[in-house]
């Protein structure tokens, strides 16, 4: 028989809600009582509205656990590994029975993130025994010509993950065109949007997958340096790429001849951003590179062209990197079989929000709105109202309720006015103020730009101030045309994507919410009752038992009232802070 | 465009006096030369002082010839470089979308009430600086705040402010201790 095994969940989510210490926990267990069970770490496995996660496999199955800490991680190496009895209330996943939340996982078509949450990342082994560097083999064996590796990733159709979506192929063609004995690849793993965390949980779930697909990549455009851009903020997902890197130049999987293929030489490093959001740009994350400011410049030349060092330069995504292996091993058909007309594939999406289950998913494109919300991520936590949902980040938009039958892929989103993006889906409901998100992301592209283009620059920190007018409750007529007129002048007159994108979210929330920005501006009133200062807490006066509390707990003594008898607040001192309300146990706080 | 970091050189000039310059020597040797090098060499200066001072600069400019100018575009460029120095908790309190739509900003107003010191500054004791970062990662945690390599998870203003207040009464009797 084989040994149980017990993995811990231990990505940067799971660390976060406690994983690390359920490890050591269950590692000092297994050593002060000798018990006989192989413990193993893997990275994130989607689920992280269940962190902490600790599968066990024993010979009967699988059985992943959700919400474990230190005692209940002992409650299951006793119960279970010790006396084979798992606990079933503890269980989120597994085959042998039903549980609530089997469709998160029943749902998604794994191939980006085929290895994550089943190897440990650390160890290269891992990876090889799951298929892991036969893509490049099996180029190496065959003697597959570079130019049918790019024409397998043409057939493939697979698209840009990082949200542009222009076609890997046809990237890969334009740079294998351009002949230099220097060339570069890179992979954009600057993942900046505020939302998003799909690249992380591949680079510590997986790295050697990204690795190779570079190194296919490279192969296909001859490339002889790679360089992976990672922002600094992902500490962990750094630590496990130079031990990836380190493990593949030491079998000899980075360096000259390789594979076998004579005169195929390549070689990366990491080069750690230092936090721009604009960096996420080809031109400027070249520059960045090179040591300087993250500005971008003027296309043409485009980097296939003149990049790095004034190299031909070929940037792909973290997640596009990640299809690259699998696409080689199952020919380009069993890719395009998933998706739609326009849009093949899978799309990874960091599913987060008011939903009830967050985390990281995969699904194939061409699902609509809905069911990723509803089957996947369970519906909306407190069961409340379904309003809207953020796709794209600072540079995407908000799809409405009534949309939500859209499908996922690149064209449908791109009709109702949001993008595609990197992959965060953020879910909010009826408390959800859409001016208040319009200004949020307003807040983060202004604070990003960098500064060249006066219309981004300037423009969008009059955005700005107008939307920050509107939530105070000094709207006046005239401002959602002022808003409209900025948001097509910066649109048209900035050089690069952040620009030309930074008024999405504001342009999609008067599209489908201007009643909203009315009410602000009209009425003074916030529908979503998110605005602070457009809120009036009020007490009411036929439930108030007169318990004192709301008074004793005001922090502004805005409350008066003696005990017994009806209390009242006092509008000018009252600064909105909403404890009374959260403090009333006779709902008798009104607010409006 | 990040005008803020701009002012706080000023409060560098007066804090960086007693700072210990040699360390950045193996630094120095390690890039000098090497094209593309700023990025990198101020991210050693921070990892070794904490922030990067006025005279590190000058030390740096004037042992690789890379221009006071440049590194000073650059340093002000990245969110990750700091100018002043921080304080012994840096508390990151997480203003990405998941965390603004579960009221974030909560969490920061309180903070910087108890502690007297608005977003990316330094309370006088130099115990914290409370800062607003994008994405920590954890957005099925929403709110949260990361102080040192501790990560708290759906949090209101008040547990935010008692988990601060905590780390202020273990500091001061570790002190006494």
């Amino acid at each position: 028989m084989e040994r149980t095994k017990v993995i811990v969940g231990l990505g940067s989510c799971g660390i976060a809600a406690g994983a690390g210490k359920v490890y050591e926990k269950i590692k000092a267990l297994q050593i002060a009582e000798n018990l006989d069970f192989e413990l193993k770490k893997t990275s994130c496995i989607g689920m992280c509205y269940r962190e902490p996660l600790v599968e066990v496999i024993d010979s009967t199955g699988s059985y992943l656990y959700g919400g474990i800490n230190e005692d209940k991680a002992i409650e299951v190496i006793d119960k279970h590994v010790t006396h084979h009895e798992p606990i079933r209330e503890y269980v989120v996943k597994t085959d042998i029975f039903d549980t609530e939340d089997n469709d998160f996982i029943d749902n998604q078509i794994k191939i980006a993130l085929r290895n994550c949450g089943f190897i440990d990342p650390e160890e290269i082994s891992e990876y090889e025994k799951r298929g892991g560097y036969n893509a490049i083999r099996k180029i190496a064996e065959n003697n597959i010509s570079r130019l049918d590796v790019i024409q397998t990733m043409l057939g493939s159709g697979l698209r840009g993950r990082g949200g542009g979506g222009f076609p890997t192929g046809l990237k890969w063609k334009f740079a294998n065109n351009n002949k230099s004995t220097d060339k570069y690849i890179i992979c954009n793993a600057d993942e900046g949007d505020p939302g998003a965390f799909m690249d992380r949980s591949l680079l510590e779930g997986d790295p050697h997958s990204v690795l190779e697909g570079m190194i296919i990549g490279a192969y296909a455009i001859e490339a002889n340096h790679g360089v992976i851009y990672c922002r600094a903020e992902y500490p962990l997902a750094i630590k496990r790429l130079n031990i990836a890197i380190d493990q593949a130049r030491g079998k000899g999987y980075l360096g000259t001849n390789l594979f076998g293929i004579h005169g195929f030489d390549f070689d990366l490093y990491i080069k750690e951003g230092a936090g721009a959001f604009v960096c996420g740009e080809e031109t400027a994350l070249i520059a960045s590179v090179e040591g300087e400011r993250g500005m971008p410049r003027k296309r043409p030349p485009f980097p296939a062209e003149s990049g790095l060092w004034g190299k031909p330069t070929n940037i792909n995504n973290v997640e596009t990197f990640a299809n690259v292996p699998w696409i080689i091993i199952n020919g380009a058909e069993a890719y395009a079989k998933y998706g739609t007309n326009k849009s093949k594939g899978t799309k990874v999406f960091a599913l987060a929000g008011k939903v009830k289950r967050s985390g990281l998913v995969e699904v194939p494109m061409g699902i609509s709105i809905r069911d990723v919300i509803f089957k996947l991520g369970g519906g909306i936590q407190g069961d409340k109202k379904f309003k809207a949902v953020q796709l794209g980040g600072p540079s995407g938009g908000c799809i409405p309720e009534h949309l939500s039958d859209t499908q996922v892929d690149y064209d449908s989103v791109n009709a109702t006015g949001a993008i595609m993006g990197s992959g965060g889906m953020v879910v909010m409901d009826e408390t959800t103020c859409m001016v208040d998100i319009a200004r949020f992301f307003l807040d983060f592209t202004q604070k990003e730009s960098c500064g060249k283009c006066t219309f981004c620059r300037i423009g969008t920190r009059r955005m700005l101030e107008v939307l920050n007018r509107i939530i105070d409750g000094k709207g006046k007529e005239g401002d959602i045309e002022v808003l409209e007129e900025l948001a097509y002048q910066i649109k048209d007159n900035s050089l690069c994507g952040l620009g030309q994108t930074a008024p999405n979210p504001v342009l999609t929330t008067l599209k489908y919410f201007r009643n909203e920005y009315e009410a602000h501006i009209r009425d003074k009133k916030c529908p979503a009752k998110a605005c602070k200062q457009l809120l009036t807490y009020e007490v009411i006066p036929d439930k108030c038992t007169g318990c004192m509390i709301c008074a004793m707990k005001c922090p502004v003594k805005a409350i008066d009232g003696e005990r017994k008898k009806v209390h009242f607040i006092h509008q000018e001192i009252c600064t909105k802070c909403g404890e009374c309300y959260s403090r009333c146990k006779f709902e008798a706080i009104m607010v409006s | 465009m990040r005008i803020q970091r701009l002012q706080a050189v000023h409060q560098a000039d007066r804090d960086s006096d007693a700072v210990n310059l040699d360390v950045l020597d193996p630094l120095i040797r390690k890039y000098k030369g090497k094209p593309g090098s700023i990025i990198p060499i101020l991210q050693g200066t921070q990892e070794m002082l904490g922030f990067i001072p006025k005279e590190a600069f000058e030390k740096i400019s004037t042992e690789t010839g890379l221009k006071l100018s440049d590194m000073y575009g650059v340093a002000t460029f990245y969110a990750q470089f700091r100018l002043k120095p921080v304080g012994k908790y840096v508390i990151k309190v997480c203003h990405g979308t998941a965390c603004h739509v579960q009221n974030a900003h909560v969490i920061t107003e309180a903070i910087s009430e108890t502690l007297d010191v608005k977003d990316g500054e330094t309370t006088t004791d130099r115990l914290f600086t409370l800062e607003s970062v994008a994405c920590l990662g954890c957005c099925s945690l929403a709110p949260v705040m990361m102080i040192g390599g501790n990560t708290y998870g759906k949090l209101t203003g008040k547990e935010a402010v008692n988990i601060i207040k905590n780390i202020r009464i273990q500091s001061v009797e570790n002190v006494k201790n």
